[in-house]
């Protein structure tokens, strides 16, 4: 019998041991990281994408122009970077539920949504919302009707997909402010629907 | 055989992960570290070359790949890409972890950097193609039937050699079967394709449409 490879020092500590190295060769400063990390935790996040949504619903013309050139109409809001350099926003219908993944790794519309959740980056919603997204869905608390078409976006280029929830039953006439912290990051992706808030409940 | 990474389709990976609000962008301080460190040095190895990146994380044992998750993932690309490019010796990253942990460990030395004599044209991934696209929305084509070949690819296993609809044409784009290998930039369109859950799946499959972007080199015209 051979004996089990050594197991390799915890990835906290071979991440710190990373770093010393690359501090050593002058080639990263930890300045530079804590900046990068802190605009990632901060300021490129869903709110981003929410601010999209509302205003879409709220202003028609910014609506068909967000639907036919996405990523220079989320630029109108200031919302441009890594990840995000053509970016196709999918319009949720009563006819059709649309629901975006990245097989392949985990791609993700980073100017609008951020960094992807821990469910986006699962191999079990990787591998298996292409095959069967309506009991995936399911399983994510998404019911979708029976009758809606389901159309699945796997983001296997560069083209980064922003979902366009439908704007919920009692908030018409809300103007964007109001309705911007109802919008949801998983709505956002497809896994989810906007709920108006006294559909939410207590 | 398809690396691990092109796990679309594929059975026995169990229930997903259920969604939690607020989840901060980092469970714990050293995956935000992996995340800066592998986008910051990318650049010092490639111009930020994303496919090479995306091409490391490919070549991964299935433990690096899976046992410390995304950015474990992340950790383990970046420290292949600076070992193909001799920035860091082999064992270099553990030696020092230990050293870090107390223990009296001998450490590789640096080695002469070997990085590849490659720069992109210019910034991000989209190029202008020269000439006009070769399909159209709604244009019926199939993907290439020709075995994965054994560089980088981004054609997922699921669609190889499936019928399909052109759903919409997108810009060029780096063609990453070259590019992630420092071998050409070779832009091409990207088409966004549609097919038929049955086609893939088979007919007991779930109704719906599944809508892939494939490089053109990829497709083949099926009238």
């Amino acid at each position: 019998m051979t004996d089990a490879p050594a197991r390799r020092p915890e990835p906290a500590r071979r991440t710190e041991a990373l770093e010393s190295l690359l501090v050593e060769r002058g080639l990263i400063d930890p300045a530079v990281m804590d900046k990068f990390i802190k605009t990632y935790e901060q300021d490129v996040g869903p709110l981003n994408g929410a601010k999209v949504v509302a205003r879409a619903w709220t202003d028609p013309e910014y609506r068909e122009r967000l639907l036919a050139e996405g990523t220079a109409a989320i630029k109108e809001l200031g919302f441009a970077g890594p990840q995000g350099e053509h970016i196709v926003v999918l319009e949720q219908t009563d006819e059709v539920h649309h629901v975006v993944v990245c097989t392949l790794c985990s791609c993700y519309p980073w100017p609008v949504l951020g960094l992807p959740p821990s469910w986006y980056k699962d191999p079990a919603y990787r591998a298996r919302v292409v095959r069967e997204p309506r009991a995936v869905l399911r399983e994510m608390g998404c019911e979708v009707p029976e009758g809606k078409k389901i159309e699945v976006w796997d983001s296997s280029s560069e083209v980064r997909y922003l979902v366009l929830p439908q704007q919920p039953a009692g908030t018409e006439g809300w103007d964007a402010e109001a309705l911007t912290p109802l919008v949801t990051r998983d709505a956002m992706v497809g896994v989810a629907t906007v709920t108006s808030p006294t559909e939410a409940g207590p | 055989m398809d690396p691990l990474a092109d796990m679309g389709g594929a059975p026995g990976w169990g229930p997903v992960t259920a969604p939690t609000p607020d989840e901060p962008p980092f469970a714990e301080p050293w995956e935000g570290r992996s995340f800066a460190m592998t986008v910051l040095t990318m650049g010092r190895i490639s111009g930020r070359n994303l496919d090479a990146f995306r091409y490391a994380l490919e070549r991964l044992d299935p433990v690096s790949y899976l046992a410390d998750g995304y950015y474990g993932r992340w950790l383990n690309a970046a420290e292949l890409m600076l070992q193909d490019s001799r920035i860091l010796a082999p064992g270099a990253v553990d030696a020092r972890a230990r050293r870090l942990a107390g223990e009296d460990v001998e450490e590789p030395e640096f080695p002469e950097p070997e990085k590849p004599d490659y720069a992109p044209s210019g910034p991000g991934s989209l190029r202008e193609v020269e000439g006009p696209p070769r399909f159209a929305a709604g244009d019926a084509v199939r993907t290439t039937t020709s075995p994965r070949p054994q560089g980088p690819s981004k054609l997922p296993g699921y669609v190889r050699g499936r019928r399909g609809t052109v759903t919409a044409v997108r810009p060029g784009h780096l063609l990453p079967d070259t590019h992630a290998v420092f071998q050409g930039e070779n832009p091409q369109y990207v088409y966004t394709v549609g097919f038929d859950s049955a086609e893939l799946f088979g007919d007991d499959a779930e109704p719906s449409t599944v809508h892939v972007d494939l490089f053109e080199s990829y497709l083949e015209s099926d009238r």
